[in-house]
């Protein structure tokens, strides 16, 4: 595995990676949610096509730890085999980011506290570093003690304490053959002093990268942002840093501000579940607009226009005559979605309850969301990644999210 | 322009026969398809979770969506506006409507029938409504698909009594006002539906009578509802032998594949049924043997595909054991099972057209 940071824009950086398997992809990236080695939604077979960047894929080991899945992943030899997902990249992420809560509370020497397909229980390190072999991930996080940011100063050092224990046995587990791929946990959360702390440890390992922790979790954005400052001033730069927790357009210019490379987020499918399409535009030639609350949408809202147009909700109660709208969620869209079918339709799928309609939002909602990782991209490249994300921001505070109880007869 | 006669929009012509099989090319205003078929069943225009593309890599030809669905959600007059049901769904083969008639009468508890049409509750405020086969024919025009239906009188094969009789002579009598209300000839089809239960006499009448309408094809209805085998298969051998040899032959509601087999050998030549896309919701997967039940335990272990034979993107890249750990967890499971199970019927569409194309049909 090779990671080569090629361009710098403050602490933000593009950088190359190229895993064992011959797969090389630009960071910032995207890391897709997948359960059990699926996509949620996604038919498998279009996830290649989905986008020029759709490779890289995050998985919970957590959720093969039982049998029989267990005992399939490892005689399939591996996630990707199991998945069919050869030429992708598959990272391991602990921590489950479809809703499942991390420990906080509950951790002993022996492992963490993790949801899985049987409840809540303790996962050792045995048992994970067993799981993890058996999956045979690109990449994967360490073990880690991940606590919110409001439990005691005691707590929070022990798990800065068994994080760092818990990344040497799991070092000293991983199979030798699959190489270096190992991203090394930092935790913190309550304490800028534990958290370099753990950053140190961390930096002092033989690891591929590392992976911060304890974030997404209710704290404040300007504490997270210290948070990422002190622990990446003690990482090597030419390692990998990826995050976990961290999804929203917002907190991605803030990690990558702060010089995260790589983030898994389940924002595309959140906006999926709740009807929402993405619609906010990448480009920032595109002026800004005052806030005006009472504007009409017009049908060309999104990418090529300013509308400064969050997200279209497509969930509509009424047909009231009148336009029907038969455009794409976004125009010039390039996804599959937008390329072949219209609001009115998938506003149709959305209120007879098809679950075409989530398939065809997912695959939009994903696509712009790469489309989102490459401006960010763009952006360092040419130097002007605090510009993007002034601009991001501030157009983003007058976006509105254009309820559409409003239908596609508008 | 298609068709020998004003009425018709299809081209119907038979390829190959073995016996009273017949392997033919059916030419829709949309598509030109091969018989035998079979047509998954789409209710809101979308077949249960697949995309265009992969219904098209599927080999689908025809499918089916549901006139009452579709009246109420999203309504005949937006569907008209936009330029009809393939426009909407951006479907660029062929679609089959439903009269509306069979789903309100499964659905609706207080639907009953008079001579006017089908009476039944509206879903949405319970106003007493009414479907006329005028209605439903004006409602199928703005939809817009190949084949339409006519609405007929259904009533179980396990009726007995008067009621029987009713029904076929009042699906005699609205096949005219179908047929009278028709706007769009030229650019949809027709279908007239066989009723008369178990009783040859009616059926006779009834084949009779819509026959002698000149109809661009026939269905056979009224079938598939808890009649025993033997008497489903005689009805059917009795419905293709009085129906024209140069006109296709649709059996309503049927997807198990031996009945679809012996329907073959009897002359039909299309068939829908929602089974196949229902079942794998059950977890269940059809294969060459019979019926898979992923949920059993003893497939935890099996790490072949579905099945051996078949060459569909879920056969190529996953076992038996990794979609049993999926079926009842995640949705992904069962949608990679109906992937599966609807290849598997369009397999069987393929090779029974082939088989008899090359002679080969008993087999």
């Amino acid at each position: 595995m090779e990671f080569t940071v090629r361009a710098c824009s403050g602490h933000g950086r593009v950088g190359s990676l190229r895993l064992a398997s011959g797969l090389e992809f630009e960071t910032p990236s995207l890391l897709m949610i997948t359960r059990r080695g699926l996509p949620v939604v996604i038919p498998p077979e279009m996830l290649m096509d989905l986008h020029p960047d759709s490779r890289a894929c995050q998985f919970t080991p957590m959720h093969f730890l039982e049998d029989p899945l267990a005992a399939v992943v490892a005689k399939a030899g591996g996630v990707h085999k199991l998945a069919s997902l050869t030429g992708f990249a598959m990272v391991a992420v602990a921590r489950d980011s479809l809703g499942n809560e991390i420990a906080g509370e509950e951790a002993s020497n022996l492992g963490a506290s993790f949801e899985t397909s049987s409840g809540r229980r303790i996962v050792g390190l045995e048992k994970y570093m067993e799981v993890v072999n058996a999956c045979k991930p690109d990449l994967w996080v360490s073990l880690p003690d991940e606590v919110p940011h409001w439990v005691p100063e005691k707590r929070n050092r022990e798990s800065v304490d068994h994080t760092s224990q818990w990344l040497d046995h799991c070092l000293s587990l991983q199979h030798a053959e699959h190489g270096n791929r190992c991203l090394g946990v930092v935790v913190g959360a309550g304490s800028l002093e534990e958290r370099a702390r753990s950053a140190e440890q961390a930096a002092t390992r033989n690891v591929a990268g590392f992976s911060l922790a304890g974030f997404g979790l209710g704290e404040d954005v300007a504490q997270r942002g210290f948070h990422l400052e002190v622990a990446i001033a003690k990482l090597p730069n030419d390692k990998l840093r990826h995050v976990c927790g961290l999804g929203s357009p917002e907190e991605v210019l803030q990690a990558v501000g702060a010089g995260i490379d790589l983030l898994d987020s389940t924002y595309p499918y959140m906006l999926t579940k709740e009807c929402l399409a993405m619609t906010f535009p990448l480009k920032m030639e595109v002026p800004l607009r005052n806030a005006d609350r009472d504007m009409q949408p017009t049908p060309d809202h999104g990418v090529a226009s300013g509308f400064s147009l969050a997200k279209v909700n497509l969930r509509s109660a009424t047909y009231g005559g009148g336009r029907i709208d038969e455009t794409p969620l976004v125009t010039g869209c390039k996804c599959y979605t937008c390329k072949r079918h219209t609001k009115v339709y998938i506003n149709q799928l959305l209120n007879s309850n098809e679950t075409l309609a989530q398939t065809l939002l997912e695959i939009h909602n994903t696509y712009h969301y790469l489309e989102f990782f490459k401006a960010i991209r763009e952006s360092i490249k040419a130097d002007k990644f605090h510009e993007f994300r002034t601009w991001f921001t501030s157009q983003r505070v007058f976006g509105m999210t254009y309820d559409v109880s409003e239908s596609f007869v508008a | 322009m298609l068709g020998i006669s004003p009425s018709m929009a299809l081209r119907f012509e038979v390829l190959a026969r073995h016996n009273r099989a017949r392997a033919s090319r059916l030419t829709l205003p949309h598509y030109e398809a091969l018989t035998p078929l079979f047509m998954p069943v789409g209710t809101q225009g979308t077949i249960k979770g697949l995309t265009n593309d992969q219904l098209e890599d599927l080999d689908c030809q025809i499918i089916l969506g549901n006139t009452y669905h579709l009246a109420l959600r999203p309504g005949a007059d937006l569907l008209d506006t936009i330029g009809g049901l393939h426009k909407f769904m951006n479907w660029p083969r062929a679609l089959l409507t439903d009269s509306g008639g069979f789903q309100m009468v499964s659905l609706l508890h207080l639907a009953d029938i008079t001579e006017e049409g089908v009476t039944f509750q509206s879903p949405v405020d319970g106003k007493p409504m009414l479907l006329t086969p005028e209605d439903s024919i004006q409602i199928q025009n703005k939809i817009g698909a190949d084949i339409i239906m006519a609405l007929d009188d259904v009533v179980k094969t396990t009726t007995t009594g008067p009621r029987v009789e009713e029904a076929m002579y009042r699906t005699l009598r609205w096949i005219d006002r179908c047929i009278a209300a028709h706007s769009r000839p030229h650019e949809q089809n027709l279908f007239g539906i066989v009723q008369g239960g178990l009783d040859p006499q009616l059926r006779d009448i009834c084949l009779e009578g819509l026959v002698a309408r000149n109809l661009p094809g026939y269905a056979i209805g009224g079938l598939a509802g808890g009649e025993g085998k033997d008497a489903f298969w005689r009805v059917v051998a009795q419905c293709t032998a009085g129906l024209p040899e140069d006109k296709p032959r649709y059996v309503m509601g049927i997807g198990f594949p031996l009945d679809i087999v012996v329907c073959t050998a009897l002359g039909a030549d299309m068939y829908d049924c929602v089974y196949p896309t229902r079942t794998a919701r059950f977890g269940s997967a059809l294969v060459s043997e019979g019926v898979l039940r992923l949920t059993h335990a003893a497939m935890a272990t099996d790490y072949r595909p579905l099945d051996s034979s078949c060459t569909c993107m879920v056969c190529k890249r996953y076992t038996r054991a990794y979609l049993h750990t999926l079926v009842t967890k995640e949705a992904m499971g069962s949608q990679l099972v109906s992937y599966h199970n609807i290849s598997h019927m369009m397999q069987l569409s393929r090779n029974l057209h082939s088989s008899i194309l090359e002679g080969r049909f008993p087999e």
